[in-house]
C-alpha cells in the first residue's frame, strides 16, 4: 500500500512504465504495474518479476489513465509493456478532449 | 511534480526531433536534456539561491530554465531593458546567484561579490560540451520554480512566485503531451523574462514542437523566418501583428506562408482593425487571443479560433463585439466579478476580475500570498462577462478614473474615440479635478492630415457615451507609450500631462 497524492510518481517494477499521479482521493492505495506493486522513484528494479498474465496491455508515454469513476488520474510519463491497476481496478485510457493551448 | 519532466518525457520520446534553434544554432530534446543535466550539477555545486538569465533569446534559455529545475533552483530571468540601477536593485535581492549573462549587459552593471557571472556564450559551451551524470529532480511540487520581477509599471518591481506546481498545472491542463508534428514549429518572439516566453518554452517541450527563437522582432524577419523555418505556430503581442500587417500592406513581399496554422496574441490589447485585417489576410489560419498575468502562470481565459470565426461573420453586434473580449475561463479556471465590497455581481456588470485554480499563484516574496481564505486572487483587472460567458477587459483597477465618485474605465472612452475616422490611437487617463476629485483626459493620434478640434472630439463622445465620459481634457501627441509586450502606460501619460 502507498500513500499517493498529486504529483507522486512512481515506477513499474517489471517494466519501464513510469507515471506520475495527476489527481486521487487522500489515502493509502495498492498501485500495481504488470501486477506487481509500483515503486518510489528512487528505488533500484530487482529484474526479478514478470509482468503478470492479464497485466500486460502496456502503458503509453502522455497519455492519461483514469479508474471508471475517474476519480483517480494518473499520466504516464514513459511508457512500458505492464498496465497499471489501483486497488484491484485496471486503469483505462482517459478520452482526451480538445484542450484549449494559446502558446 | 517538477518542469523537469515535460523534458525527460520528450526527450523520452523524441530525442533526436530539434527542440529549439536560433540563427545556425541548434539542439535537438536529447541534446536539450543532456546540457541541462550538465547546467543542474554546475548549478548544484554553487551554492546559489537563484539561477538568474540576463539575455536575449537563445538556445541556452531553455536549457537554463530546465537545469534549475534538475537542481531545485529557482530560475530568475530579468529585463536586459531596465537601467543599470533597476538591474542593480534586482541582483542584490537575487544574490547569492549565478547569473548566465551577454557580457555586453553586465558591463554596465555593479555585480554584487556573491553573484557569480557565467557569460552566455561559455556557459552555451559548457553544458554542450560536458557529459553529465542524469539526475532525478527532487524538488517537491510546492517548490518554487521561477520567480519573475513584474514589470513594474506602477511602483517598485514585486518578485512573483511561481511554483511547480502552479506551472504544472498550467501545462498538464491546457497542452496534450507530444501533440506537435514533426515538421510543426513555433516562432517565439517574446522574450525570455516574460511568462508568455517562459510558457513558451513549457508549452512547446511537453508538445515536443520546435522552437524557433526571433531574439529582436522585426516584421520582415518574422515572415522570412515563417517561410524559411515552415512555422505552424505563433506568439504574437499586439503591436507586433499590427507590424506585421503594416508591413504586408506596404506590398514590399508575397506573404507566402503555407505552413503557418494558428497566431496566438495577447500581452496587450488588440487593436480591432488589426484582428480584423488579420483574420482577412489569412483566413485559414487559427487566431487565439489570450488572457493572463504571471501570478496567474500565463493564460487563464482565450478566445477560441471558433470563437474568433463566429465573430468576424456575424451580423449580431453582441457576437460580432466577442472580438474585442478575451474568450471564455480556461476550464480548469474559475472567474468572478466582484464589486469593491466582495459582492458577486451579475452578467453585464463591471467590476474587478477574481480568478481561482491551481496554475494561480497569486504569490509575492515578501508579501506573502494575495489569495483569499478561499483561493480567490485578485487580478486587479477590472472587466465584465457578457451573457456567453465571454470576458471584456476594461484596463487595471489602478487606471480607473473616479469622477465625482463615479467609475469610469478608460476602455470604454477609448474605443469610442477609436472609431473616429481621424484617430489612429488613443489613451484615456486621469487627471487631478478641483471640482470632481478626478477627471478624464484623453491623448490622442491622429492619421496624418486630420486635423480635427477638441470640441469635435469631445462632442463624438458626448454623443455616444454619458456626459461625465466626455474628457475634460485633450492632448494631441505623436504617439503612446507602450512597453516592450504593447501594454499602455497611462502612467507616463498622467505624468506628461498632469493637468488640463
Amino acid at each position: 500500500m502507498k500513500a499517493l497524492k498529486a504529483g507522486t510518481r512512481l515506477k513499474s517494477a517489471v517494466c519501464d512504465t513510469e507515471v506520475m499521479v495527476i489527481k486521487v482521493p487522500a489515502g493509502e492505495y495498492d498501485i500495481r504495474c504488470g501486477g506487481a506493486e509500483m515503486l518510489d522513484m528512487a528505488t533500484a528494479r530487482d529484474g526479478a518479476g514478470s509482468i503478470a498474465a492479464g497485466h500486460d496491455s502496456g502503458t503509453l508515454v502522455g497519455k492519461r489513465y483514469v479508474d471508471s469513476q475517474e476519480k483517480v488520474e494518473m499520466l504516464c510519463t514513459k511508457g512500458g509493456a505492464g498496465a497499471v491497476s489501483i486497488n484491484g481496478e485496471m486503469l483505462a485510457v482517459k478520452q482526451a478532449k480538445a484542450l484549449p493551448s494559446s502558446d | 511534480m517538477n518542469l523537469a519532466m515535460l523534458l525527460e518525457m520528450a526527450a523520452e520520446t523524441f530525442p533526436d526531433r530539434v527542440a529549439v534553434k536560433s540563427g545556425d544554432r541548434q539542439l535537438t530534446y536529447g541534446q536539450l536534456l543532456a546540457a541541462a543535466h550538465a547546467a543542474a550539477h554546475h548549478f548544484k555545486a554553487s551554492n546559489a539561491r537563484y539561477v538568474g538569465l540576463l539575455d536575449v533569446s537563445s538556445p541556452i534559455v531553455p536549457v537554463a530554465i530546465f537545469g534549475a529545475a534538475f537542481a531545485g533552483i529557482p530560475y530568475v530571468p530579468m529585463n536586459y531593458r531596465l537601467t543599470p540601477p533597476e538591474l542593480d536593485e534586482l541582483l542584490a535581492r537575487i544574490a547569492p546567484a549565478v547569473l548566465i549573462a551577454d557580457p555586453e549587459y553586465t558591463a554596465r552593471l555593479t555585480i554584487p561579490q556573491d553573484v557569480a557571472v557565467f557569460p552566455a556564450d561559455r556557459f552555451a559551451a559548457h553544458v554542450m560540451n560536458t557529459v553529465a551524470e542524469p539526475l532525478i529532480a527532487t524538488a517537491d511540487p510546492g517548490e518554487v520554480a521561477i520567480q519573475l520581477f513584474t514589470s513594474g509599471t506602477t511602483g517598485k518591481p514585486k518578485a512573483a512566485v511561481l511554483r511547480h506546481e502552479n506551472l504544472m498545472s498550467y501545462i498538464l491542463g491546457t497542452v496534450e503531451f507530444a501533440a506537435a508534428a514533426e515538421e510543426d514549429a513555433i516562432l517565439i518572439t517574446v522574450p525570455p523574462y516574460h511568462i508568455a516566453g517562459i510558457s513558451a518554452v513549457l508549452s512547446s517541450t511537453y508538445a515536443c514542437r520546435r522552437m524557433v527563437q526571433l531574439p529582436n522582432f522585426d516584421a520582415r524577419e518574422w515572415l522570412r523566418l515563417c517561410g524559411q523555418e515552415h512555422v505552424s505556430n505563433a506568439f504574437l503581442v499586439p503591436t507586433m501583428l499590427g507590424r506585421v500587417i503594416d508591413h504586408l500592406e506596404t506590398g514590399a513581399e508575397a506573404a507566402e506562408l503555407p505552413a503557418l496554422r494558428a497566431i496566438a496574441y495577447g500581452g496587450g490589447k488588440m487593436p480591432l482593425p488589426v484582428i480584423d485585417k488579420a483574420l482577412k489576410r489569412w483566413p485559414h489560419v487559427d487566431f487565439t487571443n489570450a488572457y493572463g498575468l504571471t501570478e496567474t502562470s500565463s493564460t487563464i481565459a482565450l478566445l477560441s479560433p471558433d470563437d474568433h470565426r463566429a465573430a468576424a461573420a456575424s451580423s449580431d453586434p453582441a457576437i460580432r463585439k466577442r472580438l474585442g473580449s478575451v474568450g471564455r475561463p480556461l476550464e480548469t479556471i474559475e472567474l468572478q466579478i466582484r464589486d469593491e465590497t466582495g459582492k458577486v455581481l451579475e452578467t453585464g456588470q463591471s467590476g474587478l476580475i477574481f480568478v481561482r485554480g491551481g496554475q494561480v499563484s497569486g504569490e509575492y516574496l515578501g508579501l506573502g500570498s494575495q489569495l483569499d481564505s478561499d483561493g480567490w486572487f485578485p487580478t486587479k483587472d477590472r472587466g465584465y462577462l457578457d451573457d456567453g460567458g465571454y470576458l471584456f477587459l476594461e484596463g487595471r483597477d489602478d487606471d480607473v478614473i473616479v469622477r465625482g465618485g463615479e467609475n469610469i474605465s478608460p476602455g470604454e472612452v477609448e474605443d469610442v474615440l477609436l472609431d473616429h475616422p481621424d484617430v489612429i490611437d488613443a489613451a484615456v487617463f486621469s487627471i487631478a479635478d478641483d471640482q470632481w476629485g478626478e477627471a478624464v483626459a484623453a491623448a490622442i493620434v491622429l492619421r496624418e492630415h486630420k486635423n480635427p478640434s477638441v470640441a469635435e472630439l469631445q462632442d463624438w463622445v458626448r454623443s455616444r457615451l454619458r456626459s461625465s465620459r466626455v474628457p475634460a481634457a485633450v492632448h494631441f501627441t505623436g504617439q503612446l507609450p507602450y512597453n516592450e509586450t504593447g501594454k499602455l502606460l497611462r502612467r507616463v501619460l498622467r505624468q506628461q500631462f498632469p493637468a488640463r
